[in-house]
């Protein structure tokens, strides 16, 4: 089994009103529970925006704290799941199911060691 | 009989993607599949010359390749990964080459254009762990420098190694989705020898060769796929008329001027059969409909007998599948020979939008323009083209017409 990372991208901005918000969040939460079930989910969840970000570099010696997020843009890292899969195609199954449920893009990548 | 490098070359070859697949699945690592098969390239330059070739090369070349490999791996295995490897070798059941390895290379087909792979990467790996051609020859078929090909293949191959890149036939029901990016990049391979993008040369024979080759490998594998049937019929249908299409002097010769006796009839025949046998399924796609297209001009024996009104239909057809501007422009240009250039006019400056930075859109509107006598219009279209356009060829051609204007 390899692992793989699921990155959720999501435009910055209040989140869409409730009778938008609701039914997806029905749909995001049926495939979760659905990668429960079949053992592939490891861990995972939805983030605070990235206002909340607080970014730590270590340079010459001395340790910076700053406001985040690390990289400006109009889009950041919503929420992951991090999944276990047997090889990119049946990853890539789960990555399809969740952007069709979440409706944003879904980045799909391995991790370096197998778990 | 004294065997040359380069005849080894060339059975190695012709015989390379089979044995990279079979060794692919072997060791489960391209790289140490393709280490193998150079090795026993080595070792046919020593022995072959003095012993003669093996009976079955394939199966010479497989065998050896893999012997090579585990003495490679044994002397390695320092390294810890590679002695699982060589275990795993050892461990395995030898491998029979007379066993049908056809399903190894439609793994490694559908490997090498795998969705997640970028379509540039998808190319340069079919053709080099398929159709068996170096680094230096791809980049220069495709005019890149060498450098930027090596990256391109170092980085796939690490991205299928490291992504987990599945080593295996789609099922049935995913069987059409993935056959899309590998019939795609088989036709830009044709093209790109066809109609070669930029440089001097207006065809680079050799890649429309090997699209050919590896159509009918992937064909052999899926004998039933209708849209394979129908890429090769396309394929050949257009490459009979590769040596009409440039005149003695290396000028482009326009499809109605071309000499038809030169149309090479044999894989005319074979393509015009594919057709009928497509015809006959009736569950048309993209490439059946392109290819009953070029039928329809490899059947009439003079330009007059072009049935044009077919071929208007036949991209109705299509463009109903295929709804893209450049199918529409495609169209446009049967239109004009049905309904005249005027009509056709008015289909193409409803693309310009779309299509005003491709070359071939400015040189058709320019040609319309010149048959309905609006001279200083089409001598704008064509300065257009040629400000666009990239390859030589095409360019003198385009620069003829503007200066025939005047």
């Amino acid at each position: 089994m390899k692992h793989y990372l699921l990155s959720i991208y999501q435009p910055d901005g209040p989140p869409p009103p409730p009778d938008i918000l609701e039914p997806i969040m029905r749909d995001v939460n049926e495939v979760i529970r659905e990668m429960k079930a079949a053992g592939a989910l490891v861990f995972g969840g939805g983030l605070y925006p990235a206002s909340t970000a607080t970014v730590l570099t270590f340079k010459d010696g001395k340790m910076l704290t700053t406001d985040g997020p690390y990289i400006e843009g109009k889009e950041h890292l919503g929420g992951f799941d991090i999944i276990q899969a047997p090889d990119l195609d049946a990853a890539l199954e789960w990555g399809r199911k969740l952007a069709r449920a979440i409706t944003l893009p879904i980045e799909v990548r391995p991790f370096q060691h197998n778990g | 009989m004294a065997l040359s490098q380069a005849d080894i070359a060339r059975i190695f070859r012709a015989e390379y993607g089979r044995a990279v697949a079979v060794l692919t699945r072997a060791f489960g690592n391209i790289d140490t599949a393709e280490e193998a098969v150079q090795d026993a390239f080595a070792t046919a330059i020593e022995r072959w010359p003095k012993d003669g070739p093996p009976p079955s090369p394939a199966g010479w070349i497989i065998t050896t390749a893999r012997n090579r490999a585990i003495d490679r791996l044994r002397k390695d295995s320092s390294r810890q990964e590679r002695h699982e490897q060589a275990v795993l070798m050892q461990s395995k059941e030898p491998i029979d080459e007379d066993d049908p390895v056809h399903d190894d290379r439609l793994r490694l087909i559908f490997t090498c254009c795998h969705p997640s792979l970028a379509t540039n990467a998808q190319v340069a790996l079919t053709l080099r762990l398929l159709g068996g051609l170096t680094t230096p020859e791809i980049a220069k078929a495709f005019l890149i420098p060498e450098v930027t090909l090596a990256q391109r293949l170092v980085r796939a191959k690490g991205k299928i190694r490291d992504a987990g890149i599945p080593y295996r036939v789609p099922e049935a029901s995913e069987l059409p989705a993935r056959l899309v990016p590998v019939l795609a990049v088989l036709y830009l391979i044709f093209n790109e020898g066809y109609a070669a993008t930029s440089g001097t040369g207006l065809t680079r024979g050799e890649l429309c060769t090997e699209a050919i080759r590896l159509t009918r490998v992937l064909l052999s594998e899926l004998p039933d796929e209708l849209e394979i049937q129908g890429l090769l019929a396309l394929m050949l249908l257009s490459d009979a008329r590769r040596s009409a299409r440039v005149d003695c002097d290396g000028q482009l010769v326009l499809l109605r001027d071309q000499d038809r006796s030169r149309w090479d009839p044999t894989p005319t025949l074979e393509g015009l059969r594919l057709v009928q046998r497509c015809l006959r399924h009736n569950r048309p796609g993209p490439y059946q409909i392109q290819a009953a297209i070029n039928a329809a001009h490899a059947i009439a024996a003079h330009t007059d007998e072009t049935d044009w009104a077919q071929i208007v239909r036949l991209y109705d057809q299509l463009l109903a599948i295929q709804p893209t501007p450049v199918v529409a422009l495609n169209r446009a240009v049967a239109v004009a020979e049905v309904d005249g250039p005027q009509a056709a006019l008015q289909l193409i400056d409803a693309l310009t939008a779309e299509l005003d930075r491709f070359y071939l859109f400015h040189a058709i509107r320019a040609d319309l323009l010149r048959r309905l006598d609006r001279n200083e219009h089409a001598a704008a279209s064509y300065r257009n083209a040629i400000e666009r356009c990239e390859n030589e060829a095409e360019k003198e051609f385009l620069k003829r017409r503007l200066a025939e204007l005047s």
